[in-house]
């Protein structure tokens, strides 16, 4: 006794046209499954094409074949951000491409969670995961602000809280660009008040935002995507801190200089220098 | 080469002696269990592996190499009795084949060595410590049997130590543990929880047994054929059903119902996956997979098809 869920004929389309080395019963080996994907970019497709009409700027930036580490700013109380961003390059890129995101680790003790996360492409967060799909040239989607990210308020949705460095140290290792993105809107469609820590820790996860009509259910704002060029950091991975903290600090810039691009935009205000290349 | 087995009298050790034969070894087989049906050619003694009379067998033999077996799971055998087998048994082999002149030794393990856990990678590799102990303790004999064996790499330098840690095994005779879940109609899983199980097919299994004798590779070694794939899909395309419980409930069953009574931990095991990177015991010994995971799927199901009650 099986059922399915539909798939948009789009959706399957773009999902033969995938990169991923799935065997005949439509799993990879990580367990990225295909029956899972079909539903889910189904799901995925409508919010991004209909209820947010995301509009994604500097796709073209985005390497089209390889390993490769998208990097981008929290955006929303939940994990919208991401979700929109899996489905930009998987909609928009041709072929399409399956960013793989590294899943908060929570996730993968919560029924359900843990098996849609993995079915999905979206493994626990663990160095390992990182550097093995990147070995294996896959796309791989971070957050360096981690959940102090999802976590921002309404009034601080266009900041940057403090970022990890593990990621520029991983692609050092590994030789993998960095695409920088900036994701915008997500703070208006989930404006958190306040973050429900007690609360939180009753359903096993971290927090649980609150907004001003109590749950967390994305008005349709207009979100918006802007990917820069790729920047690349030679190295082994293994040079002191003060090194790699520079090099984080330039990847946060184009990301501060992005959103800037996106609010100026977004106000009408016309294009400066610093934003060529992500029109 | 005379080839010893301690452990043959299981249904995987006697696919393997067919095979040793076949390529032209004499074969030597001790297992406390009775041995019939034993393949023409095999010497088989039913003697326990540490007692007396096995050293007997290696003092006569003089074994060349000896492929140690005579482990048990968890699953199977739950007493104090599975320490002193895992342990003392493998100490026995060890002590022995270093007193009467092995040249190799390889010690077949189990890739549930690196445990199952919500916050455990995927495809071990072989540096990777074992996590799982925690909330599985009863796991530390096999723990410890293989961390013990790979110890004969210093211990024991007259001889070459392979450490096999190997993935779950399916096919037609139904040996192994993942089998054995697999048996009934109705294959209860955890609700919510789908995890990737590693399997090869158990003629691949005695391929890479027999890979291990020929190229003697030293060090220790994850041994993976096709990738892993979802318990729901092993339990679809094996042609059972599958039965998602919540986990209360589930722990709640064990031992009830017709669930065999385990220890909770062993929950873990088909709730996070353990899979792991098989790719450097290709490298020493290029070995490769004859039967891929759909292939193994369907051997056991043909073999044994779906019960009617």
């Amino acid at each position: 006794m099986r059922f399915s869920l539909p798939v948009d004929s789009e959706v399957r389309d773009r999902l033969e046209q995938l990169e991923i080395p799935f065997n005949e019963l439509g799993v990879d080996p990580y367990g990225i499954s295909k029956a899972y994907l079909g539903p889910s970019f189904t799901a995925l497709r409508f919010f991004f094409k209909h209820y947010f009409s995301v509009e994604s700027h500097g796709i073209e930036n985005v390497p089209r074949r390889g390993r490769v580490m998208l990097v981008g700013n929290h955006s929303g109380g939940v994990a919208l951000d991401g979700a929109m961003v899996v489905a930009s390059q998987f909609l928009e890129m041709n072929p399409p491409r399956l960013a793989q995101g590294m899943a908060e680790k929570f996730l993968n003790k919560v029924p359900f969670a843990s098996q849609l996360t993995n079915r999905c492409g979206h493994l626990t967060g663990l160095p390992e995961h990182a550097e093995r799909l990147l070995a294996d040239e896959r796309m791989l989607m971070v957050f360096p602000e981690g959940a102090r990210g999802t976590a921002k308020l309404f009034k601080e949705r266009y900041s940057l809280v403090h970022f990890g460095t593990g990621f520029v140290r991983l692609a050092m290792k590994l030789k993998t660009p960095i695409v920088p993105f900036a994701f915008l809107g997500g703070g208006e469609a989930i404006p958190t008040i306040s973050n429900a820590v007690s609360i939180g820790k009753l359903f096993g996860v971290p927090y649980i935002p609150v907004t001003p009509w109590l749950f967390a259910v994305p008005i349709p704002a207009k979100l918006e995507v802007y990917y820069s060029p790729p920047m690349v950091f030679e190295g082994t991975g293994s040079e002191e801190d003060e090194v790699v903290y520079g090099h984080v600090e330039k990847v946060k810039e184009r990301i501060a200089q992005l959103i800037d691009t996106g609010r100026r935009r977004r106000r009408g205000e016309p294009a400066r220098d610093a934003d060529r290349g992500v029109q | 080469m005379r080839v010893l087995v301690p452990g043959l009298g299981g249904r995987l050790g006697k696919m393997l002696a067919e095979r040793l034969i076949e390529l032209g070894h004499d074969v030597i087989g001790i297992d406390r269990r009775p041995f019939r049906d034993a393949p023409p050619g095999v010497e088989m003694h039913e003697v326990d592996i540490r007692k007396r009379a096995a050293e007997d067998v290696f003092r006569k033999f003089r074994p060349q190499a000896v492929i140690h077996m005579a482990t048990v799971t968890h699953l199977v055998v739950q007493s104090e009795d599975r320490y002193r087998i895992n342990l003392g048994g493998t100490r026995a082999v060890f002590e022995h084949s270093h007193t009467y002149g092995a040249e190799h030794v390889v010690f077949v393990g189990r890739h549930t060595y690196y445990g199952a856990a919500a916050d455990s990678p995927l495809f071990h590799n072989e540096d990777e410590p074992p996590m799982g102990l925690a909330s599985f303790p009863e796991l530390a004999d096999l723990v410890a049997a293989d961390l013990y064996a790979g110890s004969a790499l210093w211990r024991y330098p007259g001889f070459t130590t392979t450490v096999l840690r190997m993935v779950y095994t399916l096919g037609p005779t139904g040996h192994g543990t993942l089998a054995s879940f697999l048996r009934g109609k109705r294959v209860p899983t955890l609700l919510g929880f789908d995890p990737l199980f590693h399997f090869m097919h158990e003629q691949d299994v005695v391929t890479a047994l027999c890979t291990t004798l020929d190229k003697r590779p030293r060090g220790v070694f994850n041994v993976a054929g096709p990738q892993p794939v979802p318990l729901s899909m092993v339990v679809r395309e094996t042609g059972r059903t599958n039965v998602p419980i919540p986990e209360m409930i589930f722990s709640m069953m064990l031992g009830r119902l017709g669930l065999p009574k385990l220890p909770t931990g062993a929950l873990e095991h088909i709730k996070y996956p353990v899979t792991v990177d098989g790719s450097a015991f290709k490298k020493a010994t290029g070995f490769t997979h004859a039967i891929d995971e759909k292939g193994a799927m369907r051997a056991y199901r043909d073999a044994f098809p779906r019960p009617s009650h």
